[in-house]
């Protein structure tokens, strides 16, 4: 018995791929390794990022100045990653993060995008009404905090530094990490110390 | 010439769209507004350009605030919008 026929998608990128590789495009396993790259990042590379943020002020800068070398400085893979903006939360500024025109989304640093970062309906309430989305999330900002949606349109990735939480002043690196969620980091919500 | 934070600029009230195929990073919402330049992010081949794999003049590109309200006819005064844009959608305000 001959095996089923390929899928035509699987057929088309084999061609695809190989007519790259023809121009001298693509090496050998090259696609293979960045899916592992990708594969490899989740948002405890963020959380880490942030929590070492928090307690080194030297980091924090670093992190500030330049997102890419902070994210090297922890061992991330940055090779072919668009640069990395990060974006400080202050004491009455807040930060929301969406892509309108499609689903940029800093995957160095924290994996794949969830589903609902990539709906027709948060694309467009995000900036139309960033305290309505945030609302449904459960998230409740300080009285008085702007609220600043950065749409993710071009070249930068984009990724939130919350304020450390006042409570967790004095705990150690991982436990900080703990408290800094996916849904933190983009900043549909703010870290909860538990 | 590199515009300097603070620079009120408007968003070219420009629809290539309706000319033909093309690859806009500007969204809908921006084009013929009134933002301030927060700051200069860069310069990076043009990508209306790189989608077409066409050569890719490399052009500045800003981090531009726009208002919440009157951008959108709801939101709460002082909230903004921080978006990236490339410099030729970018005229003096």
């Amino acid at each position: 018995m001959s095996p089923p026929p390929r899928p035509a998608m699987v057929d088309l990128l084999a061609r695809f791929e190989a007519a790259l590789a023809a121009r001298g495009l693509l090496e050998p396993g090259e696609v293979e390794a960045r899916i592992a790259i990708t594969d490899r990042a989740s948002p405890a590379i963020g959380a880490a990022m942030v929590a070492r943020a928090w307690t080194d002020a030297g980091y924090r800068a670093l992190l500030l100045a330049d997102g890419r070398a902070a994210a090297e400085d922890m061992g991330v893979t940055m090779v072919g990653s668009p640069p990395l903006g990060v974006l400080a939360d202050a004491p009455g500024l807040h930060h929301l993060v969406v892509c309108t025109l499609c689903s940029c989304y800093p995957r160095a640093v924290l994996g794949y995008p969830p589903h609902w970062y990539k709906t027709a309906a948060y694309r467009a309430r995000a900036v139309r009404d960033p305290r309505g989305v945030l609302a449904e999330w459960g998230t409740v900002l300080p009285e008085g905090t702007r609220v600043r949606v950065v749409d993710s349109t071009a070249d930068y990735r984009w990724m939130v530094l919350p304020e450390q939480p006042p409570e967790t002043l004095g705990w150690g690196a991982e436990r900080l990490a703990g408290i800094v969620t996916r849904d933190v980091l983009v900043g549909v919500a703010l870290p909860v110390p538990v | 010439m590199t515009l300097s934070p603070g620079t009120e600029v408007r968003v070219r009230d420009d629809w290539p769209e309706r000319r033909g195929p093309c690859h806009i990073r500007t969204p809908h919402y921006v084009r013929g507004r009134m933002g301030m330049v927060a700051r200069h992010l860069g310069n990076f081949p043009n990508p209306e350009d790189l989608a077409f794999g066409r050569p890719a003049p490399v052009r500045a590109l800003y981090h531009v605030a726009f208002a919440q309200p009157p951008l959108f006819a709801e939101g709460t005064a002082g909230d903004d919008i921080l978006i990236e844009l490339f410099e030729h959608w970018l005229e003096p305000a």
